[in-house]
């Protein structure tokens, strides 16, 4: 009976838990580390690639959102959201089964420290953020987002059309009142974001974008990697009164092409 | 070990019939691909077989479409042949039991997946379609049916992209010894076609309308698919054959697709407008009157996916 008992539960907890659990309960040597609470194979590389033996934890404060499922693997919406932390200085934005794990990394200045973007996934994979607090803590957030795949291999639709080159880096940008009393910046650029993984298309992203006030404030500085998405669309949200006056956009590709925009009110 | 006696009992109960219950089920009825494809009579010589109001699966194999056939004086019209090789064997077996006389025609309404992967199993002098569905099918239809394979396993074994060889034009036809009346349209895709049985006032009208299951957008244009939708509506049908979902006999399904389709515009430009970001549109809750449309809460995301991108780059280049 003893036997048929420890079966029964095995058979059970194995029913009931899936992976996670079952990483918990046999791993030994996530003693001192917390396991991941979604599962990933990659994670302890994930660890070591990105805080090395600085202190990190998984933490429901740094919210990630994003669809279940990519029904479009090369646009697919992410939103990250660590205003419930203090102190944020950076946030690392990453993939751990893409083939270029890391999306986007992005620093608020004036700007709350949140940010909507898309990307690309190659395959089913988490994506988290972590959040590195100023105290030198790393507060990792994250989601599974299921894929069918080829999200990063594919040819971009503006490597194959003149028309779209010809607008390259240009900004299409409006603001929206909120509910706070702060504003939204949205933003897209018309870039083809070529990851160098489709063949015979070399690697053309933009490498960094910055949101400033007219007095040259910083309201978030983005530095943005190939899985963000072909003429990527950002969402920025700002507190009442960060930035009176029209918001200039600036930035660069890895071809050295300039992004130079003005958001008018 | 402390556990309650009774509790690992029932766990070992529990985790038998679960086994059980995974592992035989489905396989009984995989082994099998049987489609249980049953002609059902809708009208005189009218015949609607009605897929189930789910998503693709490897349950289903991919049975989750309605296609049709009309049996005339000298010969039989098929509308839309399914989603696979086996679904259009097994429709030409289901024509057979109704029927000795020849499939003349196989129309495809548009160039989906679940529309004409069965053409497989028709002569190919008889596969036809809209121009614009010919061309679709010969550019799109390799992926879709890459991710059909996908999406159905192995009921898909052995199907190939078999793409119409006739294009159809908008008016009347004689077929089969029946007067059927092509309506060219557009909106679900470039080109949707619906078919007007005369003698029997029934209207075949593809993907254009859903009935009681989430209309898919991958390839739509609202406003076209709306106006569509007012040209469907003025055709003196006594029975209507939706794409999707149970046949009717008034235009309920016609209001419904509407109704989807104008609070899915809406929503999306309010949101753009609103300065939502995507995740935040994907968040929103879903009006109570459609709960009970079949899988609204895979469709509705999906929607969002295909069609949030422009029209939120509208509202972002708006000056």
């Amino acid at each position: 009976m003893r036997i048929a008992t420890t079966i029964a539960v095995a058979a059970l907890a194995s029913l009931l838990a899936g992976p996670a659990a079952a990483a918990d309960a046999d791993d030994g040597a996530t003693m001192r580390q917390p396991s991941d609470p979604l599962g990933s194979v990659r994670w302890d590389d994930m660890r070591h690639e990105f805080f090395g033996d600085a202190p990190v934890s998984f933490d429901a404060r740094v919210r990630v959102s994003a669809p279940h499922t990519a029904e479009n693997p090369l646009d697919v919406p992410v939103h990250v959201d660590a205003t419930a932390l203090a102190g944020v200085e950076e946030v690392v934005v990453f993939a751990d089964f893409n083939p270029i794990v890391k999306v986007l990394a992005f620093r608020p200045g004036q700007a709350r420290a949140s940010l909507g973007f898309r990307i690309k996934l190659q395959q089913s994979s988490p994506v988290r953020a972590a959040v590195r607090t100023a105290d030198g803590q790393w507060h990792v957030g994250g989601v599974w987002v299921t894929a069918t795949g080829g999200g990063c291999t594919l040819p971009s639709t503006g490597s194959g059309s003149p028309e779209w080159q010809s607008r390259l880096n240009e900004v299409s940008a409006r603001l929206f009142p909120r509910i706070d009393g702060g504003e939204r910046v949205r933003l897209r650029i018309i870039h083809p974001m070529d990851t160098g993984l489709a063949p015979g298309i070399p690697d053309f992203h933009i490498e960094e974008l910055t949101l400033a006030d007219i007095a040259g404030a910083e309201l978030v500085r983005i530095a943005t990697f190939e899985p963000v998405a072909e003429n990527p669309v950002f969402t920025v949200d700002l507190p009442p009164r960060a930035a009176p006056g029209p918001i200039h956009v600036s930035g660069r590709d890895n071809n050295g092409n300039r992004i130079d925009a003005e958001v008018a009110r | 070990m402390i556990f309650p006696r009774a509790l690992a009992r029932a766990a070992l109960l529990a985790s038998v019939l679960a086994v059980l219950l995974a592992g035989l089920v489905p396989a009984s009825r995989a082994e099998a691909f049987d489609y249980r494809l049953k002609p059902q009579a809708v009208a005189d010589g009218v015949y609607v077989l009605t897929g189930l109001m789910q998503d693709f699966s490897r349950s289903n194999g991919g049975n989750i479409v309605n296609t049709g056939f009309i049996v005339g004086d000298s010969g039989v019209v098929v509308i839309d042949s399914g989603p696979s090789r086996r679904y259009g064997e097994q429709l030409r077996k289901a024509i057979a039991s109704v029927t000795a006389l020849p499939v003349v025609l196989v129309i495809n309404t548009h160039h989906h997946p679940d529309h004409f992967l069965g053409n497989q199993a028709f002569g190919a002098h008889t596969l036809a379609a809209l121009a614009p569905t010919r061309q679709g099918i010969e550019s799109e239809g390799e992926a879709f049916n890459a991710n059909m394979y996908r999406l159905n396993g192995d009921w898909m074994r052995d199907t190939e992209v078999t793409p119409p060889t006739r294009s159809l034009a908008p008016g009347v036809i004689e077929a089969g010894g029946r007067s059927l009346e092509l309506i060219a349209l557009t909106g679900h895709t470039g080109a949707d076609l619906a078919v007007f049985d005369r003698r029997t006032g029934t209207l075949f009208a593809g993907d254009l309308v859903f009935h009681k299951r989430t209309p898919t957008t991958p390839h739509a244009d609202i406003a076209r698919w709306q106006a569509s939708l007012d040209t469907l509506a003025a055709v003196p049908f006594k029975v209507l054959v939706p794409g999707h979902g149970p046949v009717a006999r008034d235009a309920a399904p016609i209001a419904q697709t509407r109704a989807w389709l104008a609070w899915l515009d809406r929503t999306l430009r309010e949101s753009a407008a609103g300065g939502l970001d995507m995740t935040e549109v994907l968040a929103l809750p879903l009006p109570a009157v459609f709960a009970r449309l079949a899988v609204v809460n895979d469709e509705y995301p999906r929607s969002v996916s295909h069609l949030y991108p422009a029209v939120e780059q509208a509202v972002l280049e708006e000056r």
